[in-house]
């Protein structure tokens, strides 16, 4: 057995017809970091509870280190660490008596200082849950599902609420856990930690899979991104046509396949007609393109890049977002920066 | 951050049982004491309840002859108190803390974790159990030494009596949080077993002074059959058959109680 998550083809829905889960299918091998991403809403604590085993699915399966999470919770549990989205920890206990307790609801739990030392809370000990900021609270949920040394680590959103060094010490320890051997399923909006910390990816929106595989995959086939101002008086017409510009309040933006030649053509015209490009910035594709597209509803990819990601829709507007019109792309850009915020 | 041992390429006995483990129900438990340890209020309803009321009954009964009914003023506060303090230290109290812990999330997070959902019911109800327990055996010293009460007549239906009763009302405290939302309407809800079980199982006024009718459609509340039990245990007295169905009564209403508890229980807080 080499995996250590399988769902096929997992449903989930909620009293009042409301799905939430609309047929997911993927695999984690054994000791890989897979990140689910995706806006608030788009089915990913539905998704990980089902393979955490807190609730049936209506349809699909969900197997865990071969097991069926919520009818084999006993054969399951031990072997799995939990982080759910929010702690759930009696706000009158300390830090020292929460650990206590679940170590002794673990089988052979990691001493409580080394949980401790490993997500920094060495040293608050004494304090009362309700006293700890929101950051240590993520951390102290991430030191019990640590606690019993677990094959395979279910992580919801572990870094919200951080603060850029604890992301990152976060990350390191993630890292190393799966340098260990522990398998770690994480959901995440943050598209930086999915794309540092994950070995492969599934971008989810409302209940479905639309894009899955490495970062590198589903980066690839997105348009790198040139931007700058242009001075009062140059319009946005003069510059080389083939570049497909879409100008907004006087800010350009370039979406092109080929970065380097592009960006040469803008600078050899800039240079021979002496333009200066305020603000110039360029950049390749990243998985912020990505997921924005996905965000605003144009699924970027109508072609899966990964087997898994069979259940992608096809719908008319699928492959829009590189052969938009100049006006549209930019004006999509921004709303679909509203909707990640 | 510090470097972690690494995940151990082993499957050692990990062999799941159907029994609690005991480990897990002591850290449970231990954790729960805790919080009721700091949560004054509860601490001290519980504990204070059943003292004020032996006092109320004994001042208000004194001059009432309860010879007929073949009992004492003394009796009558000492099995009240019983029956008080399992009904607000364990009913109240725990109907507030399941829905404490589901509202807060500590069921959820419990359930991501080894123990099973028994375990974890009666992780939490086991300090107030105990409690209360303790609480019916100080009472009964108390009584024996401070009120002149004869030593009970059969200390085993006292002691079968009080433990049919924390069960049972541990099992209705977790079908009460399914119908309640807040730790604070846990008082509402909580109320309607309390009054009905003051009045009509028994608690004060014995169900022999009670009309026939009235007295028979009591006999088959919830917490009838423990008081009966529990006050056959200080007098003696008490017909075999009468003490069955006592017993029958009490076993009945915990096997509907864990049948509405499977059935309704909710873990999470409605979204």
């Amino acid at each position: 057995m080499t995996n250590a998550i399988e769902a096929e083809g997992l449903r989930r829905s909620y009293s009042g017809d409301f799905e939430a889960v609309r047929g997911i299918s993927f695999t984690v091998p054994r000791g890989e970091i897979f990140a689910l991403l995706g806006t608030n809403g788009a089915g990913k604590t539905s998704t990980v509870e089902l393979l955490e085993g807190l609730a049936a699915p209506s349809a699909g399966t969900a197997r865990v280190l071969g097991h069926d999470p919520y009818r084999e919770r006993a054969a399951v549990r031990p072997r799995i660490g939990v982080m759910l989205q929010e702690g759930g920890f009696p706000s009158d206990l300390t830090v020292a008596e929460t650990v206590r307790m679940w170590a002794g609801c673990t089988t052979h739990a990691r001493p409580t200082a080394e949980a401790l030392d490993a997500t920094g809370l060495a040293g608050r000990e004494q304090v009362r849950v309700k006293q700890l900021s929101g950051g240590e609270r993520r951390r102290l949920d991430l030191a019990l599902a640590l606690l019993g040394r677990p094959e395979v680590l279910f992580l919801d959103e572990p870094t919200t609420g951080l603060d850029a060094e604890g992301r990152r010490d976060t990350w390191d320890l993630v890292r190393a856990l799966r340098d260990g051997g522990t398998t770690v399923l994480l959901t995440t909006h943050y598209l930086e930690e999915a794309e540092t910390l994950a070995d492969r990816l599934a971008i989810m929106h409302r209940g479905q899979i639309v894009l899955s595989g490495t970062p590198a995959e589903v980066t690839a086939a997105r348009p790198a991104r040139i931007r700058f101002t242009l001075p009062e008086g140059v319009p946005a017409a003069r510059l080389p046509l083939h570049l497909r510009a879409a100008e907004d309040d006087g800010r350009v933006e370039i979406r092109t396949g080929s970065l380097q030649d592009d960006l040469a053509v803008l600078l050899r015209w800039a240079g021979e007609n002496d333009i200066r490009l305020d603000a110039l910035d360029a950049r390749s594709a990243s998985l912020e393109e990505a997921f924005l597209d996905i965000a605003a509803g144009r699924a970027g990819e109508p072609r899966p890049l990964a087997p898994d990601s069979s259940h992608a829709p096809t719908g008319p507007d699928s492959a829009a977002a590189p052969t938009a019109s100049p006006a549209a792309t930019a004006s999509d850009t921004s709303l679909a920066s509203e909707a990640v915020r | 951050m510090s470097s972690l041992a690494r995940v151990p390429s082993r499957i050692p006995s990990r062999i799941p049982s159907r029994f609690p483990s005991r480990a897990r129900l002591v850290a449970l438990g231990r954790a729960e004491l805790t919080l009721l340890v700091r949560n004054r209020t509860a601490l001290f309803g519980a504990l204070l309840v059943p003292l004020l009321v032996v006092e109320a009954v004994r001042s208000s009964l004194r001059s009432t002859d309860l010879g007929k009914a073949g009992t004492s003023v003394a009796e009558v506060a000492v099995t009240g108190a019983m029956g008080m303090a399992l009904l607000i230290g364990v009913y109240s109290n725990l109907v507030a803390a399941f829905v404490a812990r589901r509202e807060t999330l500590v069921l959820k997070r419990l359930r991501t974790g080894e123990p099973t959902d028994p375990e974890i019911l009666t992780g939490i109800a086991l300090p107030a159990a105990t409690l209360a327990l303790l609480q019916c055996a100080v009472l009964a010293i108390g009584g024996i030494a401070v009120l002149d009460l004869p030593a009970p007549a059969r200390p085993e239906l006292l002691l079968a009596g009080a433990v049919l009763g924390t069960v049972l009302l541990t099992t209705l405290a977790a079908a009460t949080s399914a119908v309640t939302r807040t730790p604070e309407s846990a008082q509402l809800t909580a109320l309607p077993l309390v009054l009905v079980s003051s009045i009509g199982s028994g608690l004060f006024v014995p169900l022999s002074v009670l009309p026939e009718r009235l007295a028979s459609v009591c006999e088959l509340l919830p917490l009838t059959g423990v008081m009966t039990l529990v006050r056959s245990g200080w007098t003696g007295g008490a017909e075999a058959g009468d003490l069955l169905g006592a017993a029958a009564t009490a076993v009945a209403w915990i096997a509907l109680s864990v049948f509405a508890v499977q059935r309704w229980f909710r873990w999470d807080p409605r979204r």
